[in-house]
């Protein structure tokens, strides 16, 4: 029952917001000085995975149900009703049914989770989540043997988010995980972030988090789960297969047609923050690349 | 004789028209006439200054790169639809704005070069890189194409080398058709699923496209020898 992975950092290292801003001047008065050269890479190896802010991880979201633009789900989100909400839990289980949000959380161990976010546009951010290992909810429901994917669908209800007046994708937005990446301990579904309760624009009450993953892998706001023996379909590989695959690992190797992902500028460094090397699987590479053995990663991307 | 012509078609148009849109006609042209185009250079410089402040500042929000590129993007191709809107306004309503289409053209060009400069400086960072995306990336190749092609336009919108090229000018500058189609569908292009903005930004573009050659299979409705820019 959860723990089964360790977090490198723990909620001692969410960084206060002005110390933070201290650290950032101090640097700022060692290059200023000259020390920046020595001391530059020491401590941005130290600064990497600093989470975001909480203003910096709500307002700049993509949740097309909300609009096309990164602010539209902050705008718009408030409108969305989430209680009460279920989760359909359905397919290969031997435990089919509705479970509702209270219940799943009476019976889940929520654990702090601080990663990397990347998304597939070429900008990242880190995120402390607070949430449970998806690996429980799927005992709970009872996996069956011959099921090999795992299907996720986010809520369909226009009236709520009137992004879903538009054919921008094909909606309800689905997504999918093979069984093995979604029993992964690294994978979670996030009711959280900083500790208070997840914000609607990003995916409350439940949301999928897949770390090595870009981040359209990580559904939000989930009504329904479906174990099957078939991959299932995922939103953006209808829209545009020769872009987006079933996998979307993160990779700095293998280019979106449109951009290269080889590099990502981390939000929150400002007008002039320098592009940063992206990591392979998003830096969770020694954790999951033993899940590809033998794959070919630019042909399953 | 720009002005000249478009004031004869103007009165067969307000035939038809009637008088209270007559009136509005006389008043939006007698107002152009007297406001000067120089400051519509300042407005432009002054509001892409006012959007670096901003960007630097969190005025757009936490990813100030991107915004800065698109809002600047976006709005020298809103300044290349006005540009193209000014013939059939006078064509078709009498609305005469030939006076500020130079600024409003060489304003667009400043958007487009600012926004070029953010991508090549802020976003892109590394000079070699450039080659690689323009080349890899066809939504980049066409921005850039539009970008290139509206240097020859910006180097010769002045008074000098309309007088020196005569006719061939006018034929050059038929080029902004092209830009602003270019422009618009690397637009479309750069957004990820089909997204309603750009669609409407491509639409626009095609209605004012398709205007013009409407109105060349009907010379009939404009008076002999009038230019069609």
């Amino acid at each position: 029952m959860a723990h089964r992975w360790n977090n490198d950092l723990t909620a001692a290292d969410v960084t206060p917001y002005k110390t933070f801003l201290n650290r950032r001047q101090i640097m700022a008065g060692m290059a200023g000085v000259g020390l920046g050269t020595i001391a530059g890479p020491l401590m941005a190896a130290e600064e990497e995975l600093k989470p975001n802010t909480w203003e910096e991880i709500t307002s700049y979201n993509n949740y097309y149900e909300f609009g096309t633009g990164k602010e539209d789900p902050a705008e718009y989100a408030h409108k969305l009703t989430i209680d009460p909400w279920s989760i359909k839990i359905d397919g290969m289980v031997d435990n089919p049914g509705d479970y509702s949000f209270g219940d799943i959380m009476a019976k889940m161990t929520v654990e702090e989770r601080i990663y990397r976010f990347r998304c597939v546009e070429a900008w990242s951010m880190v995120i402390p989540w607070n949430g449970f290992e998806l690996a429980d909810l799927l005992e709970l429901a009872g996996v069956q043997s011959g099921a090999k994917y795992v299907g996720f669908e986010t809520l369909v209800r226009p009236s709520e988010m009137h992004g879903q007046k538009y054919p921008v994708l094909d909606w309800p937005y689905v997504e999918g995980l093979r069984l093995d990446e979604a029993m992964h301990p690294l994978t979670i579904m996030a009711t959280g972030i900083y500790g208070k309760d997840i914000p609607k624009q990003n995916g409350a009450p439940m949301r999928l988090v897949v770390p090595w993953k870009y981040g359209f892998k990580s559904i939000k706001s989930i009504v329904r789960i479906t174990l099957t023996d078939k991959e299932p379909p995922t939103s953006w590989n209808k829209a545009n297969a020769r872009e987006y695959g079933f996998y979307s690992n993160v990779n700095p190797t293998v280019s979106h047609p449109r951009w290269s992902q080889a590099s990502e500028r981390k939000i929150g460094g400002g007008l002039f923050a320098k592009r940063v090397p992206t990591l392979n699987f998003n830096g969770y590479e020694e954790d999951v690349a033993g899940l590809y053995d033998g794959m070919d990663l630019a042909e399953f991307f | 004789m720009e002005l000249c012509h478009a004031h004869q078609f103007r009165q067969a148009t307000n035939a038809v028209a009637g008088p209270p849109e007559l009136a509005f006609v006389d008043a939006v042209n007698n107002g152009v006439r007297r406001v000067p185009a120089w400051p519509i250079y300042f407005l432009g410089a002054g509001h892409i200054i006012w959007l670096v402040w901003l960007a630097a500042t969190g005025g757009l929000g936490v990813e100030p790169i991107s915004a800065l590129e698109q809002v600047l993007g976006e709005t020298g191709l809103k300044m290349l639809i006005v540009g193209l809107m000014i013939t059939p306004l006078r064509q078709f309503a009498g609305i005469n704005l030939i006076r500020v289409r130079r600024a409003i053209g060489l304003t667009a060009f400043l958007y487009i070069t600012a926004h070029l400069t953010v991508w090549l400086v802020l976003d892109l960072q590394s000079f070699g890189r450039i080659w690689e995306d323009i080349l890899k990336r066809p939504f980049i190749t066409i921005g850039m194409v539009g970008f290139t092609l509206m240097i020859p336009l910006a180097v010769t919108s002045n008074n000098w080398f309309v007088r020196r090229l005569g006719p061939m000018w006018r034929r050059l500058h038929k080029l902004v058709y092209l830009i602003a189609l270019l422009g618009s569908v690397h637009f479309v292009m750069l957004r990820k699923g089909l997204q309603i903005e750009p669609l409407m930004f491509l639409a626009v573009v095609l209605i004012l496209l398709a205007a013009r050659i409407r109105l060349r299979k009907r010379p009939g409705r404009v008076a002999p020898g009038q230019g069609r820019a």
